[in-house]
Protein backbone atom coordinates (compact mmCIF):
# COMPACT_ATOMS: atom_id res chain seq x y z
CA UNK A 1 0.00 0.00 0.00
CA UNK A 2 2.50 2.32 0.88
CA UNK A 3 4.42 1.77 -2.38
CA UNK A 4 1.42 2.02 -4.34
CA UNK A 5 1.03 6.03 -2.81
CA UNK A 6 4.38 6.53 -2.98
CA UNK A 7 4.61 6.22 -7.08
CA UNK A 8 1.48 7.67 -6.89
CA UNK A 9 2.44 10.54 -5.40
CA UNK A 10 5.52 10.36 -7.69
CA UNK A 11 3.70 10.33 -10.87
CA UNK A 12 1.72 13.38 -9.77
CA UNK A 13 4.55 15.65 -9.23
CA UNK A 14 4.18 17.63 -12.65
CA UNK A 15 0.81 18.22 -11.86
CA UNK A 16 1.32 19.64 -8.21
CA UNK A 17 3.13 22.34 -9.56
CA UNK A 18 0.59 23.11 -11.93
CA UNK A 19 -2.35 23.04 -9.65
CA UNK A 20 -0.74 25.35 -6.87
CA UNK A 21 0.04 27.98 -9.28
CA UNK A 22 -3.06 27.61 -11.25
CA UNK A 23 -5.26 27.06 -8.19
CA UNK A 24 -3.55 30.13 -6.48
CA UNK A 25 -4.58 32.19 -9.82
CA UNK A 26 -8.03 30.84 -9.39
CA UNK A 27 -8.61 31.53 -5.60
CA UNK A 28 -7.08 34.89 -5.78
CA UNK A 29 -9.65 36.02 -8.61
CA UNK A 30 -12.62 34.68 -6.49
CA UNK A 31 -11.85 37.13 -3.33
CA UNK A 32 -10.80 39.79 -5.71
CA UNK A 33 -14.39 39.47 -7.22
CA UNK A 34 -15.90 39.83 -3.86
CA UNK A 35 -16.75 36.62 -3.08
CA UNK A 36 -16.09 34.99 0.36
CA UNK A 37 -13.30 31.80 0.50
CA UNK A 38 -15.70 29.18 1.27
CA UNK A 39 -16.88 29.77 -2.67
CA UNK A 40 -13.43 28.70 -3.65
CA UNK A 41 -13.29 25.95 -1.64
CA UNK A 42 -16.89 24.61 -2.93
CA UNK A 43 -16.01 25.04 -6.28
CA UNK A 44 -12.35 23.21 -5.96
CA UNK A 45 -14.77 20.51 -4.05
CA UNK A 46 -17.69 19.82 -5.80
CA UNK A 47 -16.84 21.58 -9.21
CA UNK A 48 -13.23 20.53 -9.83
CA UNK A 49 -12.57 21.48 -13.20
CA UNK A 50 -10.47 24.33 -13.74
CA UNK A 51 -11.37 26.16 -16.92
CA UNK A 52 -14.62 25.69 -16.01
CA UNK A 53 -13.69 27.26 -12.66
CA UNK A 54 -12.76 30.72 -14.26
CA UNK A 55 -15.69 30.63 -16.38
CA UNK A 56 -17.71 29.98 -13.54
CA UNK A 57 -16.71 33.28 -11.42
CA UNK A 58 -17.97 35.62 -14.89
CA UNK A 59 -20.74 33.96 -14.44
CA UNK A 60 -21.51 34.96 -11.17
CA UNK A 61 -20.31 38.20 -11.71
CA UNK A 62 -22.64 38.69 -14.73
CA UNK A 63 -25.27 36.89 -12.93
CA UNK A 64 -26.03 34.48 -15.41
CA UNK A 65 -29.24 32.20 -15.35
CA UNK A 66 -29.21 28.15 -13.94
CA UNK A 67 -30.36 27.54 -17.49
CA UNK A 68 -27.33 29.28 -19.79
CA UNK A 69 -24.84 28.12 -16.44
CA UNK A 70 -26.09 24.55 -17.23
CA UNK A 71 -25.45 24.99 -21.35
CA UNK A 72 -22.19 27.02 -20.76
CA UNK A 73 -21.22 23.93 -18.34
CA UNK A 74 -22.12 21.06 -20.92
CA UNK A 75 -20.47 22.17 -24.01
CA UNK A 76 -16.76 23.60 -22.21
CA UNK A 77 -17.07 20.16 -20.44
CA UNK A 78 -17.87 18.24 -23.50
CA UNK A 79 -14.40 16.98 -24.04
CA UNK A 80 -14.89 14.62 -20.82
CA UNK A 81 -16.90 12.52 -23.39
CA UNK A 82 -13.70 11.24 -24.81
CA UNK A 83 -12.21 11.02 -21.60
CA UNK A 84 -15.05 8.62 -20.13
CA UNK A 85 -14.50 6.53 -23.20
CA UNK A 86 -11.06 5.80 -23.29
CA UNK A 87 -11.32 4.99 -19.87
CA UNK A 88 -14.40 2.81 -19.76
CA UNK A 89 -11.86 -0.36 -19.63
CA UNK A 90 -9.56 1.22 -17.36
CA UNK A 91 -12.23 1.89 -14.65
CA UNK A 92 -14.45 -1.35 -15.62
CA UNK A 93 -13.24 -3.12 -12.19
CA UNK A 94 -12.20 -0.25 -9.71
CA UNK A 95 -15.48 -1.16 -7.57
CA UNK A 96 -15.80 1.20 -4.76
CA UNK A 97 -13.26 3.69 -6.05
CA UNK A 98 -15.12 4.14 -9.55
CA UNK A 99 -17.40 6.95 -8.88
CA UNK A 100 -14.96 8.94 -7.04
CA UNK A 101 -12.33 8.30 -10.36
CA UNK A 102 -15.22 9.31 -12.88
CA UNK A 103 -15.48 12.45 -10.10
CA UNK A 104 -12.06 13.32 -10.79
CA UNK A 105 -11.46 12.98 -14.19
CA UNK A 106 -9.70 15.79 -14.91
CA UNK A 107 -7.38 16.97 -18.31
CA UNK A 108 -4.41 16.37 -16.47
CA UNK A 109 -5.66 13.31 -14.55
CA UNK A 110 -6.52 11.96 -17.28
CA UNK A 111 -3.49 12.96 -19.11
CA UNK A 112 -1.62 10.87 -16.30
CA UNK A 113 -3.72 8.13 -16.04
CA UNK A 114 -3.81 7.59 -20.26
CA UNK A 115 0.04 7.57 -20.04
CA UNK A 116 0.41 4.47 -17.25
CA UNK A 117 -0.35 0.88 -18.12
CA UNK A 118 -1.02 -0.18 -14.17
CA UNK A 119 -5.00 -1.59 -13.71
CA UNK A 120 -4.38 -0.97 -10.00
CA UNK A 121 -7.02 0.44 -8.76
CA UNK A 122 -5.38 2.11 -5.70
CA UNK A 123 -3.15 3.90 -7.53
CA UNK A 124 -5.91 5.07 -10.11
CA UNK A 125 -7.48 6.13 -6.73
CA UNK A 126 -4.46 8.27 -4.91
CA UNK A 127 -3.42 9.87 -8.24
CA UNK A 128 -6.67 11.30 -8.50
CA UNK A 129 -7.01 12.08 -5.02
CA UNK A 130 -3.60 13.49 -4.69
CA UNK A 131 -4.04 15.97 -7.99
CA UNK A 132 -7.32 17.35 -6.38
CA UNK A 133 -5.65 17.71 -3.35
CA UNK A 134 -3.19 20.31 -5.17
CA UNK A 135 -5.97 21.89 -6.62
CA UNK A 136 -7.81 22.38 -3.61
CA UNK A 137 -4.34 23.61 -1.71
CA UNK A 138 -3.31 26.10 -4.04
CA UNK A 139 -7.13 27.65 -4.88
CA UNK A 140 -6.76 28.22 -0.58
CA UNK A 141 -3.64 29.43 -0.79
CA UNK A 142 -4.62 31.64 -3.60
CA UNK A 143 -7.46 33.04 -1.78
CA UNK A 144 -5.72 33.28 1.63
CA UNK A 145 -3.20 35.40 -0.05
CA UNK A 146 -6.01 37.44 -1.77
CA UNK A 147 -7.80 38.17 1.31
CA UNK A 148 -5.14 39.21 3.61
CA UNK A 149 -2.77 41.33 1.33
CA UNK A 150 -4.60 44.11 -0.52
CA UNK A 151 -2.44 44.10 -3.82
CA UNK A 152 -3.92 45.42 -7.14
CA UNK A 153 -5.71 42.50 -8.89
CA UNK A 154 -6.35 44.71 -11.95
CA UNK A 155 -5.59 42.21 -14.74
CA UNK A 156 -5.38 39.03 -13.13
CA UNK A 157 -8.24 37.89 -14.49
CA UNK A 158 -6.02 37.57 -17.97
CA UNK A 159 -4.72 34.28 -16.22
CA UNK A 160 -7.96 32.74 -17.59
CA UNK A 161 -7.57 34.08 -21.21
CA UNK A 162 -4.16 33.02 -21.05
CA UNK A 163 -5.03 29.77 -20.28
CA UNK A 164 -7.05 29.54 -22.98
CA UNK A 165 -4.81 30.79 -25.19
CA UNK A 166 -2.09 28.33 -24.62
CA UNK A 167 -4.67 25.48 -24.76
CA UNK A 168 -5.30 27.06 -28.54
CA UNK A 169 -1.35 27.18 -29.22
CA UNK A 170 -0.78 23.97 -27.82
CA UNK A 171 -3.80 22.33 -30.45
CA UNK A 172 -2.55 24.53 -33.36
CA UNK A 173 1.26 22.87 -32.58
CA UNK A 174 0.46 19.54 -31.65
CA UNK A 175 -2.23 18.85 -34.32
CA UNK A 176 -3.47 19.11 -37.69
CA UNK A 177 -7.08 20.06 -36.91
CA UNK A 178 -6.82 23.59 -37.43
CA UNK A 179 -10.42 23.81 -39.35
CA UNK A 180 -11.84 23.16 -35.91
CA UNK A 181 -10.15 26.11 -34.57
CA UNK A 182 -10.92 28.53 -37.14
CA UNK A 183 -14.64 27.35 -37.17
CA UNK A 184 -14.90 27.97 -33.56
CA UNK A 185 -12.92 31.60 -33.72
CA UNK A 186 -15.20 32.49 -36.82
CA UNK A 187 -18.32 31.61 -35.91
CA UNK A 188 -18.37 33.39 -32.44
CA UNK A 189 -17.00 36.53 -33.98
CA UNK A 190 -19.60 36.43 -35.84
CA UNK A 191 -22.54 36.04 -33.24
CA UNK A 192 -20.23 38.29 -31.40
CA UNK A 193 -20.55 41.50 -34.05
CA UNK A 194 -24.46 39.75 -34.77
CA UNK A 195 -25.59 39.27 -31.16
CA UNK A 196 -23.17 41.52 -29.01
CA UNK A 197 -20.91 40.95 -25.87
CA UNK A 198 -23.83 39.31 -23.57
CA UNK A 199 -25.66 37.21 -25.74
CA UNK A 200 -23.79 35.63 -28.30
CA UNK A 201 -22.28 32.18 -26.44
CA UNK A 202 -25.45 30.36 -26.96
CA UNK A 203 -25.58 31.02 -30.65
CA UNK A 204 -22.18 30.62 -30.91
CA UNK A 205 -22.21 27.34 -29.25
CA UNK A 206 -25.64 26.27 -31.58
CA UNK A 207 -24.10 27.37 -34.79
CA UNK A 208 -20.31 25.50 -34.17
CA UNK A 209 -22.49 22.24 -32.91
CA UNK A 210 -24.58 22.44 -36.47
CA UNK A 211 -21.85 23.21 -38.54
CA UNK A 212 -19.69 20.16 -36.96
CA UNK A 213 -22.70 17.97 -37.43
CA UNK A 214 -22.85 19.37 -41.43
CA UNK A 215 -19.05 18.39 -41.34
CA UNK A 216 -19.89 14.94 -39.98
CA UNK A 217 -22.33 13.99 -42.37
CA UNK A 218 -20.18 15.05 -45.39
CA UNK A 219 -17.29 13.12 -43.95
CA UNK A 220 -19.54 10.15 -43.72
CA UNK A 221 -20.81 10.16 -46.89
CA UNK A 222 -17.57 10.38 -48.17
CA UNK A 223 -16.48 7.22 -46.39
CA UNK A 224 -19.56 5.01 -47.51
CA UNK B 1 -30.90 29.34 -1.26
CA UNK B 2 -28.81 32.22 -2.80
CA UNK B 3 -28.85 32.50 -6.58
CA UNK B 4 -25.08 32.26 -6.33
CA UNK B 5 -24.45 28.59 -4.40
CA UNK B 6 -27.14 27.89 -6.71
CA UNK B 7 -25.32 28.47 -9.96
CA UNK B 8 -22.54 26.57 -8.10
CA UNK B 9 -24.06 23.75 -7.23
CA UNK B 10 -25.63 23.37 -10.92
CA UNK B 11 -22.32 24.11 -12.68
CA UNK B 12 -20.95 20.92 -10.12
CA UNK B 13 -24.05 18.61 -11.28
CA UNK B 14 -23.22 18.98 -14.76
CA UNK B 15 -19.76 18.59 -14.97
CA UNK B 16 -20.05 15.44 -12.83
CA UNK B 17 -22.88 14.62 -15.08
CA UNK B 18 -20.65 15.06 -18.72
CA UNK B 19 -17.83 12.93 -16.98
CA UNK B 20 -20.31 9.78 -15.90
CA UNK B 21 -21.99 10.40 -19.02
CA UNK B 22 -19.90 8.13 -21.12
CA UNK B 23 -19.94 5.63 -18.31
CA UNK B 24 -23.60 4.96 -18.15
CA UNK B 25 -24.58 5.54 -21.73
CA UNK B 26 -21.13 3.64 -23.83
CA UNK B 27 -20.93 0.67 -21.89
CA UNK B 28 -21.44 -1.76 -24.63
CA UNK B 29 -21.89 0.39 -27.67
CA UNK B 30 -20.42 3.31 -29.81
CA UNK B 31 -21.79 6.03 -31.30
CA UNK B 32 -19.59 7.37 -33.92
CA UNK B 33 -20.71 10.86 -33.73
CA UNK B 34 -20.45 11.12 -30.37
CA UNK B 35 -16.80 10.03 -30.67
CA UNK B 36 -16.18 12.47 -33.25
CA UNK B 37 -17.94 15.96 -31.63
CA UNK B 38 -15.74 14.50 -28.34
CA UNK B 39 -12.88 14.37 -30.98
CA UNK B 40 -13.18 17.89 -32.84
CA UNK B 41 -15.24 19.57 -30.30
CA UNK B 42 -12.30 20.93 -27.94
CA UNK B 43 -10.89 23.03 -30.84
CA UNK B 44 -14.10 24.58 -31.66
CA UNK B 45 -14.47 25.32 -27.62
CA UNK B 46 -11.80 26.25 -26.72
CA UNK B 47 -11.13 28.55 -29.45
CA UNK B 48 -14.96 30.32 -29.14
CA UNK B 49 -13.68 30.70 -25.51
CA UNK B 50 -10.75 32.88 -26.17
CA UNK B 51 -13.12 34.99 -27.78
CA UNK B 52 -15.52 35.04 -24.89
CA UNK B 53 -12.18 36.20 -22.61
CA UNK B 54 -11.55 38.96 -25.30
CA UNK B 55 -15.37 40.06 -25.60
CA UNK B 56 -15.44 43.21 -23.66
CA UNK B 57 -11.99 44.67 -25.72
CA UNK B 58 -12.53 48.07 -26.25
CA UNK B 59 -11.31 48.40 -29.79
CA UNK B 60 -12.24 52.19 -30.42
CA UNK B 61 -11.40 53.03 -27.19
CA UNK B 62 -8.71 55.08 -26.57
CA UNK B 63 -6.25 52.88 -26.81
CA UNK B 64 -8.00 50.50 -29.04
CA UNK B 65 -7.48 47.15 -26.86
CA UNK B 66 -3.77 47.31 -26.99
CA UNK B 67 -3.09 46.00 -23.73
CA UNK B 68 -4.74 43.01 -24.76
CA UNK B 69 -3.33 42.67 -28.43
CA UNK B 70 0.17 42.78 -26.01
CA UNK B 71 -0.48 40.08 -23.84
CA UNK B 72 -1.86 37.64 -26.18
CA UNK B 73 0.90 38.18 -28.63
CA UNK B 74 3.63 37.82 -25.52
CA UNK B 75 1.81 34.44 -24.40
CA UNK B 76 1.61 33.32 -28.38
CA UNK B 77 5.72 33.65 -28.67
CA UNK B 78 6.40 32.60 -25.17
CA UNK B 79 4.68 29.29 -25.33
CA UNK B 80 5.45 28.67 -28.86
CA UNK B 81 9.17 28.65 -28.50
CA UNK B 82 9.11 27.74 -24.66
CA UNK B 83 6.13 25.49 -24.40
CA UNK B 84 5.93 26.10 -20.71
CA UNK B 85 2.40 26.39 -20.10
CA UNK B 86 2.93 27.99 -16.64
CA UNK B 87 5.37 30.20 -18.26
CA UNK B 88 3.14 31.30 -20.78
CA UNK B 89 0.19 31.92 -18.09
CA UNK B 90 2.26 33.95 -15.76
CA UNK B 91 4.73 35.85 -18.37
CA UNK B 92 1.35 37.07 -20.35
CA UNK B 93 -0.72 37.79 -16.99
CA UNK B 94 2.40 40.06 -15.54
CA UNK B 95 2.49 42.00 -19.42
CA UNK B 96 -1.02 42.61 -18.78
CA UNK B 97 -1.11 44.17 -15.18
CA UNK B 98 1.52 45.95 -15.84
CA UNK B 99 -0.27 46.78 -18.92
CA UNK B 100 -3.70 48.00 -17.07
CA UNK B 101 -2.49 49.29 -14.50
CA UNK B 102 1.03 51.42 -15.16
CA UNK B 103 1.45 51.86 -18.65
CA UNK B 104 -2.00 52.24 -20.70
CA UNK B 105 -4.23 54.22 -17.78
Amino acid sequence: MKKIIKSAFIATIPVFMGYIVLGMAFGMLVVSQGYPIYYTLLMSLFIYAGSMQFITINLLTSGASLISAALMTLLINARHLVYGLSMLDRFKDTGKYKPYLIFSLTDETYSLLVGQDTNDKRYLFFVSLFDQCYWVIGSLIGSTIGSLITINTTGLDFAMTALFVVIVVDQFLNTDKYIYSYIGFIMSIICLIVFGSTSFIVPSMIGILGLLFIMYKKEKSHES
Amino acid sequence: MNHNILLIIVIACVTFLTRLLPFIAFSNQESPLIEYLGKVLPYSIMAMLVVYCLKDIDLLGRFHGISEIIAVLTVIILHVYKRNTLLSIAGGTIIYMLCVQIIFI
